[in-house]
């Protein structure tokens, strides 16, 4: 069974199709990326998966047990995590705090929170700065920070939406490495909005395009980069495929 | 949005000195009227301590949990009323009533919390003017609880099951002592626990605090619920000590902003803030009324209100915050 | 506790209500227009309301200006203040806590309402002999000329700021900054200008209700909050951001705030306005014409 399956889901804003009918699978231990241009439905449909638009139609399970209908802590507390494509840490806090907040969720003791904190600060290398106040961090490090923090609720699904964006680029290797320890070393499961088509080619098992709210190619990315519709809306026809990435 | 930046985690008073200070200051709040029995002091330390009540109290709803009520006084009202009414009508002792009232306050406040909590914060905060004006006008019309003339409490001989201490009102002090102490302890603790965190993480960011599986709808709640029921053991406290309560001394809009501006000028979302701001604004109400006669209460306002602007704008943090930030340099 | 009153009371009462209303819709037109513009509600409005109708007093009773040729005076001087009260409160706490958004201007209220119960003494004042005054009849029925006057005048102001909103370059920006601040910014309009002039708008508009009020209504240091709170309810039921909202729901608010008045009894008139508040932000959060 699939770990998230996602079928026929289908979302309206007023006249405007966000998404429609869109269907997709993701096995257990994938990395899954969704690309597609401005406007294909990406955002909404991570927000319809979490809780936060229910859909007009469709349907979405996740271990079997449907997701539509839930509020997004319940989504959370299911077992899916998220980062946000405009980051969203607790300000007012400092890095340590905003990991505690996550990770009481299943040790709701300060101390012992404390202690799991530092263990996924540590995995995103970010524990030399736990007490500094997350308002002082860059760019980079606070997406680093929304992912040791998604991570702390200990979900087995996890949804990252535009980690790259924004981020100075010498950083991507790294945070692609840190991506793909998610997966091997946190046994995690992971769907990826990306822009930045090198990494999406290069952590990708499977990937799924999206365009003016429809699935118009679903499979490895070596071959859903030579698919017609794809090149038309979104790759364009000088689009060559990064050297170096797997298929 | 965010919080004004006063990280929690403040290191412990490491300096002894500061360590001896605190012990003394607070050996001076209890030995008080001891020292200073004249009425008059007596009154203001007891006036200080039931603000700084109401103010601990608002700030675990609007400091820790960002949610910014500007009608608080509504539940102080309900406090009174309910511990007055049952000693009246049904003879219930005042202890009982006090604890029926912060049943009923937080009772109450749930229901209205449970609607009003899906407006964002500029709508709420108007919901609960709007609420605290219905009450109020309510009260004036309701002959049943006294209407506009209110209801004054019998006198009865002095003893501890009476709640009356005609011929030691000291032990006032020390009633309201212990309700302003068990209030902070709450708050302290709250500081350090689970709930605390949620409510700020609530505070911070409620969509952030959803991914990570807050139900912040209950959480806000809670927040509210303990935020009101405190409010009105105050106004239970306050029937019990005037004897003598109605409609626009226990449920008026001037009471709801005092209770924002001791806090926000003290320190909002900081434990030491509400006394502070009690501690400092009170005396200063008090002097102002003593200068300026007749004008004080405009006097007091234009204070208050200054305040308000001028700390809101400037320094968020309060005055707990400014002297962090100083601390620290 | 439910009195029916005569035919003739009830249009009376209904026709008042539509006459307040128009002044209501001016007086929340421009709460709406801030709150499009920046998403902050000024907790100060209903005092700017206050001062505009005191300097139309002041006005009168120093130099014997009559309220009505004080609009202009008015306008201007409740410009100013929306201008400096951007300058230098607001521009401080734009995207900052929602606690200092709030009480940055819920402090200044205060602050007005004090000064000027300090300055001019708690008293009720009262334009003696406004150029309208007396009773008129209208379809046989008798209203105050003054208030007739003030809801014309009051809907020429109103279609007045629509035609600025709607026909002009500047009304253009204004209403694209409200839209998509980065799009207009992108667009080269300057936000910031932008700001200041709404500022400036919403509290000309209150101005001129403040001198059209003045020529009827008691003055009193503690006049806007009554007005503000009703100002709250008519900007949520008409919609944040709709200034056309504005003029429906203020009229709709007029007429229940007469008929409460008439129907159950005149101390519950406001509670029937509060409690329209919470029905429609709990039922229909954006309003009848709002755009969230």
């Amino acid at each position: 069974m699939a770990l998230l399956s996602v079928s026929g889901v289908t979302k309206r804003f007023g006249g405007l199709i966000a998404n429609n009918r869109v269907s997709f699978e993701v096995a257990e231990g994938e990395i899954l990326g969704l690309i597609g241009p401005n406007g294909a439905g990406k955002s909404t449909l991570f927000e319809v998966i979490n809780g936060y638009y229910p859909p007009d139609g469709g349907e979405i399970r996740f271990q079997g047990q449907s997701l539509v209908g839930l509020r997004p802590d319940q989504v959370n507390r299911v077992g899916i995590g998220r980062t946000f494509q405009k980051v969203r840490p607790f300000l007012g806090m400092t890095v340590i705090e905003n990991v505690m907040v996550a990770a009481m969720q299943h040790t709701p003791d300060p101390v012992t929170a404390r202690r799991e904190a530092i263990k996924f600060l540590e995995f995103v290398e970010l524990a030399g700065k736990r007490d500094t106040n997350a308002r002082s961090l860059s760019v980079g490090e606070r997406k680093r920070l929304e992912m040791a923090r998604a991570m702390a609720t200990r979900p087995k699904l996890l949804l990252l939406d535009e980690v790259t964006g924004g981020v100075d680029q010498r950083t991507i290797p790294t945070l692609l490495a840190l991506i793909g320890r998610v997966r091997s070393e946190q046994g995690l499961t992971l769907v990826v909005i990306e822009h930045n088509m090198r990494v999406i080619m290069s952590i990708s098992d499977r990937i799924v395009a999206l365009h003016l709210g429809e699935v118009i190619a679903d499979g490895p990315p070596a071959a859903v980069v030579k698919e017609r519709r794809v090149i038309d809306a979104y790759l364009g026809d000088a689009f060559v495929v990064p050297t170096g990435s797997g298929g | 949005m965010a919080s004004p930046a006063v990280p929690f985690d403040e290191p412990r008073p490491r300096r002894i000195g500061e360590r001896i200070l605190f012990v003394l200051l607070l050996l001076a709040i209890v030995a008080y009227p001891l020292v200073f029995p004249l009425p008059y002091y007596r009154d203001l330390g007891i006036k200080i301590l039931l603000y700084a009540l109401l103010a601990q109290a608002w700030n675990i709803l609007a400091g820790y949990c960002g949610q910014i009520s500007l009608g608080h006084a509504v539940f102080f009202g309900v406090g009174a009323y309910t511990s007055s009414v049952l000693q009246l009508s049904a003879g219930w002792s005042p202890w009982v009533g006090l604890a029926a009232g912060m049943l009923v306050a937080a009772v109450f406040s749930v229901l209205i919390g449970y609607p009003c909590f899906r407006l964002r914060g500029h709508y709420f905060a108007i919901a609960t003017i709007a609420v605290g004006e219905i009450v109020h006008t309510l009260a004036i019309n309701w002959e049943f609880i006294g209407g506009a003339r209110g209801l004054t409490l019998p006198i009865q001989p002095d003893s501890l099951a009476a709640f009356q201490f005609y011929k030691s009102k000291y032990i006032y002090y020390y009633i309201i002592l212990a309700l302003a102490a068990l209030c902070f302890l709450i708050t302290w603790h709250l500081e350090r626990s689970r709930l605390g965190y949620y409510l700020r993480g609530i505070r911070e960011d409620p969509v952030a605090a959803q991914s990570v599986g807050i139900p912040i709808t209950r959480y806000k709640l809670i927040a509210m619920a303990l935020s009101a029921a405190f409010v009105a053991a105050g106004g239970s406290f306050y029937a019990q000590y005037l004897l003598y309560i109605d409609p626009d001394s226990v449920f008026p809009l001037a009471l709801s902003i005092l209770i924002c501006l001791l806090v926000v000028v003290g320190g909002v979302g900081t434990l030491w803030g509400p006394l502070v701001g009690a501690a400092l604004m009170i005396p200063l109400s008090e002097f102002t009324r003593i200068q300026f006669g007749g004008t004080g209460s405009a006097v007091d306002l234009l204070i208050y209100g200054g305040l308000l602007t001028i700390v809101a704008v400037f320094q968020p943090a309060g005055l707990v915050g400014l002297f962090r930030r100083l601390r620290r340099e | 506790m439910l009195q029916i009153p005569s035919a003739e009371v009830l249009i009376q009462g209904i026709m008042n209500g539509v006459l307040m209303g128009c002044l209501y819709a001016l007086i929340a037109a421009g709460l709406s227009l801030i709150f499009g513009l920046m998403e902050i509600v000024n907790f100060a409005h209903g005092e700017f309301l206050m001062l505009g109708m005191y300097t139309a007093f002041w006005m009168y009773t120093l130099f014997g200006l009559d309220p009505l040729l004080s609009v202009p005076i008015c306008a201007a001087a409740l410009f100013l203040l929306g201008w400096l009260t951007h300058k230098g409160i607001i521009r401080r706490i734009l995207g900052g806590p929602m606690l200092a958004q709030i009480f940055a201007t819920f402090g200044l209220g205060i602050f007005l309402r004090a000064a000027a119960q300090f300055l001019w003494t708690p008293d009720f004042r009262q334009i003696a002999h406004p150029l309208v005054q007396g009773p008129v009849k209208l379809f046989g029925i008798s209203i105050g000329l003054a208030q007739l006057v003030a809801s014309g005048a009051s809907l020429a102001a109103f279609a007045v700021l629509y035609w600025f909103i709607t026909r002009t370059e500047a009304g253009a920006a204004l209403e694209a900054t409200a839209q998509d601040r980065q799009a207009a910014a992108l667009m080269g309009i300057n936000t910031e200008r932008m700001f200041t002039l709404g500022w400036g708008i919403s509290s000309a508009c209150v101005g001129i209700a403040g001198a059209f009020l003045a020529s009827f209504f008691y003055v009193f240091p503690y006049v806007g909050s009554l007005f503000a709170l009703i100002a709250y309810v008519t900007v949520a039921l008409g919609g944040f951001g709709s200034i056309l909202g504005s003029l429906v729901a203020g009229i709709m608010i007029g007429v229940i705030e007469v008929m409460a008045g008439l129907l159950i009894a005149p101390a519950f008139k406001y509670v029937a306005v509060f409690l329209i508040y919470l029905i429609v932000v709990l039922i229909r959060p954006q309003g009848l014409f709002g755009k969230f």
